[in-house]
């Protein structure tokens, strides 16, 4: 590409529809992802896992994989003995099984040999003893008085329990008109992102250093937990994390894997390649737990909210992950939506022996949020008011604070509604749709980021670095993870934007330990947010540095010189230096510059003093509002999307292609929990470990979606932007159900809605409705 | 295990290679010639990352047997950009951000090219029927369907300027 033409104004980067800065690499198959990757010489890396789901490991002999020819390592518990989990407080989880196997599946022994096929035969050789011991495959089983602990130090095999309460919930109840109270299950799903998991894992042998390129959202835990549980200097370890084929939550956390391709690479002295299949990859997990959540919701005559009293019992899995947070979240992220003046939240993480779940887009509000829209929708109809009314009686007023100390400064859901309302042509066509179709509303939302990290180290929340030098080329230099988002195109807009600079004057290099800054991640919608902040603070320092030089030149204060873009001028004079003059007068002083920007959410956004406070905090909150329109065959049970509407206030839009693409992408994502997802086990052992069984929207049956993008500024957040990736996810699943009570008078409180739950649902109603009327028409005769 | 001397054309070039009877043609392009971009994406004709053309029909090539492919042509992601222009549905999966993180995107691309070849003005219906086979977690689909409608548009639009 030539060099940018000498421009005479700032060069706008944001707000323009930006294709993604790596895009061409992806349309042309030149993105390298882990697999990819050429190592001639790698090992190839092999796990043994268990075929119970819960046992006690009373032998396990190696000795004949290890004598195989062509194996060149055979790893088992016994050579890691450091728990590891995302959470500080609650690592419970060894990268290979000690003494026990808690879900089937879980990793046991892994080798490394010179082929696939060695690999194999050398697993086949590995001798292990299981004594079973009692399983329990739902929360319920797990928490009866006479259940085995899967966890000595975790009494009645709860993870966390949580009972919070703000406002006088008694009292709220007491002064509403209409209480009504529902209970909900909702299946396990899945993140099932396109790429595979795999990690490359070199050892430095003469130098006792680790180089790890993984499937990463977040490569930094990777480091730390590689270090704590290799017991290595974390400084003689470099994690890379290449092109990665979605996310979703699955890769927040350090995965056993990751770790055990370490242990691997350095027990054989090599590089070690470790592919998972697709069903490991499903039995690796850590997705959506099932749950099933009680919900009581009073309100005022004229719809307003007046207390609420909710319980969610999660089933987690087998280990701790990031259980705690997610039933924190559920309890957090009830509020920050409508008005609640009183509000008790309890909630369980139940251990049982299925693999572990954890984070998953939309993290630990999607279940509470579709029990609360569905019992609104309800709960209006019976009040006589419509689903936009009851909404609209709650909205917030920001800049406020919730009653559980969550911060909203900026808030579009009135506009939101306003979009869908309109867009949808609800009025006019509500009522007058053909039989059988439907309409139904919800809202949803999301945090920017959770406003504390999980690692409270005192550092800044975010750092961005730019390197710029003597060729007037900008490096940007992050740890954010690109995981399909587009975060690198949008830190790379947000820096362009204040140096008035072309897109193509920079270059983004993202996550290599080695050159470019730590950071925190890719998770809870960071990323923009925050990182977004620290590329705009990392660019004004730049930008100053290159005023301070041009200033120097013209013998004027630095205040009279103005940066336009491709050139610097003096505002009072007509003097004016091209932006390849003023970067080599920069350079004069200390060569090549180096420029850092940070930042970290404001104190007052942290949340409060309450164990847990600290999650759903946040520094800004995105809006969401969403009409579905759907057609259900009462015949044979099935549920066809006809059509969504969407409107998202994700803030100042920074690349509206992109907040179309996650809002779409996110509103698909409830649409496949919403009908179809859910994986399944038969005493533990995963069933549906593949794209037949569990079953994600194909293009087929996948609806238009209609993008409304709202710009309700934060005053946080970088160019008042917000998050795009999230909050339209749980807003989907109640819309839908809120529109097949519309098209069928059916409410179903069980996800997914296939077509055999929703034929199960039809064929009750028509019992209930036969026996109704013999009861009746018996009455009558009895009367007679 | 039986080898076998493999006579095929890979993106415009005449190859022979000796490839075992069990050898895949996705770890034939990627693990012998070092085609990365046809992708895995799971464990055998589930999700259609690893779709290639064969003889200009699109193929699984992950349960494809490389040696069931004697004398045929394969093409894969990397031919599609000539003379350093990306090809009309490079472009559009770029810029209408049918892409997001990539994976499923050379397969959906190759999916994709095979129904431009056949039926050069698609209707939507067209367009879903022939992608139906590749999974996207991504997108939602709704910018892949953009894409194709916007590559057909521009293929049309040179077609009728040529003539």
């Amino acid at each position: 590409m030539s060099t940018p033409l000498p421009a005479t104004a700032m060069q706008a980067s944001v707000g323009v529809r930006q294709p993604l800065i790596d895009g061409v690499e992806k349309v042309t198959g030149r993105a390298l992802y882990t697999a990819d990757l050429s190592a001639r010489d790698a090992l190839v890396g092999a796990i043994l896992r268990s075929p119970l789901a819960h046992a006690r490991i009373t032998r396990l002999d190696v000795s004949r994989a290890r004598a195989l020819p062509g194996v060149h390592a055979v790893i088992t518990g016994d050579d890691c003995d450091v728990p590891f989990g995302v959470i500080p407080i609650a690592q419970n989880e060894f990268p290979l099984a000690r003494e026990r196997v808690r879900y089937c599946g879980e990793p046991v022994a892994a080798v490394a040999a010179i082929d696939a096929a060695t690999a194999r035969a050398a697993l086949a050789l590995i001798e292990l003893d299981l004594e079973p011991l009692p399983a329990y495959f739902d929360a319920a089983s797990a928490r009866a008085a006479d259940a085995m602990l899967l966890h000595d130090d975790q009494p009645g095999n709860i993870a966390r329990d949580v009972d919070q309460t703000f406002g006088d919930v008694a009292g709220g109840f007491e002064a509403a008109d209409l209480v009504l109270e529902e209970n909900f299950h909702y299946a396990e799903v899945t993140h099932a992102m396109m790429e595979p998991d795999a990690s490359l894992a070199s050892w430095d042998a003469e130098r006792g250093r680790l180089t790890l390129h993984t499937v990463s959202q977040v490569p930094y835990y990777g480091h730390l937990l590689l270090a704590q549980c290799m017991k290595m200097d974390a400084a003689q370890i470099r994690v890379v994390k290449p092109f990665v084929g979605g996310g979703f939550g699955h890769r927040t956390e350090t995965l056993n894997f990751e770790i055990i391709a370490g242990l691997l690479a350095r027990a054989a002295s090599a590089t070690v390649k470790l592919e998972l299949s697709r069903e490991d990859t499903f039995i690796v997990h850590r997705g959506r737990p099932e749950a099933d959540v009680r919900l009581k919701i009073g309100l005022s005559s004229s719809g307003i909210i007046k207390a609420v009293d909710c319980e969610v019992v999660q089933r987690g899995g087998a280990y701790s992950g990031y259980g705690l947070v997610t039933i924190l979240y559920a309890g957090a992220l009830l509020h920050a939506l409508y008005q609640l003046p009183a509000c008790r939240y309890f909630g369980l993480r139940v251990y049982t022996n299925t693999p572990p779940n954890g984070a998953m887009r939309g993290h630990g509000s999607v279940h509470v949020r579709h029990a609360f829209e569905s019992m609104l929708d309800v709960m209006a109809e019976r009040l006589g008011l419509d689903p936009f009314q009851v909404r609209r009686a709650n909205l917030l007023r920001p800049p406020m604070r919730t009653i559980n100390d969550l911060q909203v400064n900026s808030y579009g859901l009135g506009e939101c509604l306003d979009r869908v309302q309109a867009a949808s042509g609800w009025n006019a066509r509500y009522a007058q749709l053909p039989k059988g179709h439907g309409l139904g509303l919800a809202c949803s939302h999301y945090a920017s980021g959770s406003a504390k990290p999980v690692h409270w180290s005192g550092e800044p929340h975010a750092v961005v670095s730019l390197k710029l030098d003597f060729d007037g080329g900008i490096t940007v230099l992050t740890g954010a993870a690109d995981i399909g988002q587009g975060s690198s195109t949008l830190i790379a807009q947000a820096v362009a934007e204040v140096l008035g600079l072309s897109m193509a004057r920079l270059r983004v290099l993202a996550n290599d330990s080695a050159f470019t800054p730590k950071d925190n991640g890719s998770y809870s919608s960071r990323v923009s947010f925050m990182v977004g902040n620290a590329a705009i603070n990392a660019a004004t320092a730049l930008r100053q540095l290159l005023i301070e030089a041009a200033a120097r030149k013209f013998a004027v204060s630095s205040e009279q010189v103005e940066c336009l873009g491709e050139s610097y001028g003096v505002t009072t004079t007509d003097q004016v230096l091209s932006y390849k003059e003023v970067v080599t007068l920069a350079l004069q002083r200390s060569g090549t510059l180096m420029v850092t920007g940070h930042w970290s959410t404001p104190r007052e956004t942290q949340g409060g003093k309450f164990r847990g406070a600290a999650v759903g905090t946040s520094a800004g909150y995105s809006y969401s509002a969403q009409v579905v329109e759907v057609a259900v065959d009462e015949e044979t049970g099935e549920v066809k999307v006809v059509k969504v509407w969407v409107a998202h206030d994700c803030g100042r839009a920074i690349n509206p292609l992109a907040v179309e693409g996650q809002v779409q992408g996110s509103v698909w994502m409830g649409m496949g929990q919403a009908l179809c997802e859910q994986t399944q086990y038969h005493q533990g052992l995963h069933q549906s470990a593949n794209f037949l069984g569990y079953s994600i929207p194909t293009i087929a049956e996948s609806p238009p979606i209609e993008v409304h993008i709202v710009e309700a500024a934060d005053p946080n957040g970088p160019f008042g932007a917000k998050e795009a990736g999230e909050g339209s996810l749980a807003g989907f699943l109640p819309a839908l159900t809120n529109a097949i009570a519309h098209a069928t008078g059916l409410r179903l409180h069980q996800l997914p809605a296939s077509p055999e739950h929703i034929l199960d649902a039809l064929v009750q109603r028509r019992r209930a409705q036969k026996l109704a009327a013999s009861k009746a028409t018996a009455l009558q005769k009895a009367q007679v | 295990m039986t080898k076998r001397l493999l006579k095929i054309n890979v993106n415009g070039r005449d190859r022979e290679d000796a490839v075992a009877d069990h050898t895949l043609l996705l770890e034939y392009l990627r693990d012998q010639l070092g085609l990365t971009g046809t992708k895995r994406g799971c464990d055998g004709g589930e999700c259609g990352a690893c779709t290639v053309l064969v003889d200009g029909e699109p193929q699984l090539s992950c349960i494809t047997l490389a040696c069931r492919c004697e004398g045929k042509q394969i093409q894969t992601i990397e031919a599609l950009a000539q003379d350093g222009r990306l090809s009309a549905l490079q472009t559009a999966f770029n810029e209408k951000l049918g892409t997001q993180c990539g994976f499923c995107t050379p397969g959906m691309v190759m999916a994709a090219q095979a129904l431009l070849l056949r039926q050069p003005n698609p209707s939507e219906d067209e367009i879903r029927d022939a992608l139906s086979g590749n999974l996207c977690r991504c997108t939602g689909y709704v910018k892949i369907i953009e894409s194709v409608q916007a590559a057909a548009a521009r293929l049309s639009h040179h077609a009728g300027a040529a003539a």
